[in-house]
């Protein structure tokens, strides 16, 4: 084996550059595999990190799945109902501290009940309309990351504060309000209540920032005169893995519609593995190309060396032999390839990773996801032993079949 | 003329050919050796004459396991040799044959110490440190002792034949096989490589057979077989 191996590493020695060339091929493909890899992978970390972080692992709301079964079609056993005025029914979860408990006794995480409403908020003669979130501020704080959004005052001033008001940034500068400043929420029903601002926050979504705020639970229960309900149940899991496993089983129990964060967001799951199958096919388009440069000087090396496979052949080496010094020659290139080539993957992804921009407006200085994974590295490097050694196999195929006595016959 | 495949062959035959034919398939199929048999003992000097293109090449592949007859057997050291896998074949060679041809046929890339280890670095039978003394003593018998870190380019040819005549003693073979060994030499190289193969015949007891044009150096071999149109035309000792 060493001594197929010494002529195999004469024959490309003999090439010098060619082999750099078809070496470089190689570790090109995989230098941008291991790079494009980080990158994907990165960007779906940090992605789906920022997602995770912003909304709810489980949220349960006050929703079937189902459009709720009628009295009338309990009473009387017909196939169809038409013309049926359908019950009026108090929407939100009812008794919210029965329901939290049950949910308590198996849920590893954070729960925080919330109920959401639309309010109009008036200030200085101005309306805008609200999306307004009645909170328990500890609890509401243990399941979302708000506290790192807030801009000024403090979220948790709304536990002290009766009528205290979080608001976005965006939704108080239009109105000209600031921290300390009373505003008046009127509710759909006509119900209206003052509120003071205790806090802004601007979150970079600029729904977000022009039109929600937070108020004390109570006050707003108050204010959309909905006593003790609310409308839905945040949780924040220990294990992130168990969001779809939670949601079944609190639907189960509770009859509510409850949504896991993947549940949520499927689009964007299924854009991801669309993006991987693209991101691997042209990975392997790279690989292929590299392959056919393998496949070529092999193939020139077999035509050039057929006195030397004929004098091998002569001297008693057997066509297996003849095949794997040929294949080895595919190899090495291949190893020499994929080494130069995570040498460059790491280089090229740690520069990306050093590279910032800078958005003009309102997110912070952010610099490109890499993700570093020894996994990437292992695929690359065998995808490129694998080519190599397809691309070595077929050339040396070939020079084991030559046949000695046409090329001694042949030789001048 | 034909004897059956099964009988045993005598042991005192190195080599045996039975009824050797070679024809190459064509749409004229060219006969190239045509029902030839003979015997070699061991430690004979054999020379295979003829007119160009009476089959005196193709005999002796056939010979070397390089190439399979037609028909008729090839016996070497009493055993048959038709029956061999490619993979045996070559094993064959590699322990009981020594191949030189016109040309040199060297490794360009390798030192002529380097080739003419190759054969026993592929056997494996000695040591590392065997091989070197084996390679370095045979290359001094041919009088290479200071060419042993030169490549083939930097040799000239008679150089180059001796260098593949140790490479072909490498493994110590019974049969030395050589297909025009002093053919693109001058009279002086001639002289040193026919002085060579003469001395392993003498010395190490192996058979040489070679092919040669050159009737002169035919004519001072024991033995000579003379081939016309791929047969035997005659096959004399001679003094």
């Amino acid at each position: 084996m060493m001594l197929l191996l010494r002529i195999a590493a004469t024959h490309i020695r003999n090439r010098m550059r060619q082999t750099v060339v078809s070496v470089l091929g190689v570790a090109l493909g995989v230098g941008f595999s291991v790079a494009m890899a980080g990158l994907m992978e990165g960007s779906q970390r940090d992605f789906t990190t920022t997602l995770i972080d912003a909304i709810p692992h489980v949220e349960i709301v006050d929703e079937q799945r189902a459009p709720a079964e009628q009295p009338a079609s309990t009473a009387y056993d017909a196939v169809a109902y038409f013309g049926l005025r359908p019950k009026e029914d108090l929407r939100g979860i009812r008794n919210p501290t029965e329901a939290l408990a049950a949910l308590r006794d198996w849920v590893q995480g954070k729960l925080a009940q919330r109920l959401s409403g639309q309010a109009v908020l008036r200030y200085s003669g101005q309306d805008i309309g609200m999306t307004l979130m009645g909170v328990d501020p500890k609890r509401e704080l243990s399941v979302s990351k708000i506290r790192e959004d807030m801009r000024e005052g403090s979220f948790e001033d709304l536990g002290t504060t009766a009528n205290g008001l979080v608001i976005g940034d965006k939704a108080t500068e239009r109105l000209g309000a600031d921290v300390g400043d009373t505003v008046t929420l009127t509710s759909a029903s006509g119900v209206a209540k003052r509120f003071k601002i205790v806090g802004l926050f601007h979150t970079g979504i600029t729904t977000s920032d022009e039109s929600l705020a937070y108020a004390p639970l109570k006050a707003v229960q108050i204010l959309l005169e909905k006593p003790n309900v609310i409308n839905s149940i945040a949780i924040r899991l220990d294990t992130i893995a168990q969001a779809n496993e939670v949601a079944a089983r609190a639907e189960r129990q509770l009859g509510y519609k409850a949504v896991s964060w993947e549940e949520a967001n499927e689009g964007l799951m299924e854009a991801f593995f669309v993006r991987n199958v693209i991101m691997y096919t042209v990975v392997g388009a790279i690989l292929v190309v590299a392959g056919f440069g393998i496949f070529n000087i092999v193939s020139t090396i077999v035509h050039e060396k057929a006195r030397d496979i004929a004098i091998l052949k002569s001297l008693g080496f057997p066509e297996s032999d003849i095949q794997q010094i040929f294949v080895l020659e595919g190899l090495v290139i291949g190893i020499l390839g994929a080494v130069a080539g995570s040498a460059l993957g790491f280089g090229l992804s740690s520069y990306m990773a050093t590279i910032r921009f800078e958005f003009t407006q309102d997110v912070e200085m952010t610099h490109l996801p890499i993700y570093f994974s020894w996994t990437h590295y292992i695929i690359a490097c065998l995808l490129a032993l694998f080519s190599s050694g397809i691309a070595g196999y077929i050339p040396a195929r070939k020079a084991a079949r030559l046949n000695p006595v046409d090329i001694i016959r042949g030789a001048t | 003329m034909s004897l059956p495949a099964e009988v045993p062959a005598e042991t005192s035959a190195l080599v045996e050919a039975r009824d050797l034919t070679r024809i190459l398939p064509a749409v004229v199929p060219v006969t190239l050796v045509k029902d030839v048999s003979f015997r070699i003992g061991r430690s004979e000097f054999v020379a295979i004459t003829g007119p160009s293109g009476s089959g005196k090449s193709s005999l002796l592949y056939l010979l070397g396991l390089l190439d399979r007859p037609t028909s008729g057997q090839v016996f070497i050291g009493g055993a048959r040799t038709d029956d061999l896998s490619p993979a045996e074949m070559a094993h064959m060679r590699l322990e009981k044959l020594g191949f030189v041809f016109q040309f040199h046929f060297l490794l360009p890339e390798f030192t002529t110490l380097e080739n003419v280890m190759i054969p026993m670095q592929k056997l494996g039978k000695l040591s590392a440190g065997d091989q070197l003394d084996h390679a370095t003593a045979l290359l001094a018998d041919l009088g290479l002792e200071d060419f042993l870190h030169r490549r083939p380019a930097q040799l000239s040819g008679g150089q180059r034949q001796r260098v593949a005549v140790a490479r072909a003693l490498a493994n110590s073979p019974d049969l030395i096989l050589a297909d025009e060994p002093t053919g693109s030499l001058d009279s002086v190289a001639t002289e040193q490589v026919f002085d060579s193969l003469r001395k392993i015949v003498e010395t190490q007891k192996t058979t040489v057979v070679a092919v040669t044009h050159d009737m002169d150096l035919a004519a001072r071999m024991e033995r000579r077989i003379h081939l016309v149109d791929g047969r035997i035309d005659w096959d004399r000792q001679q003094g």
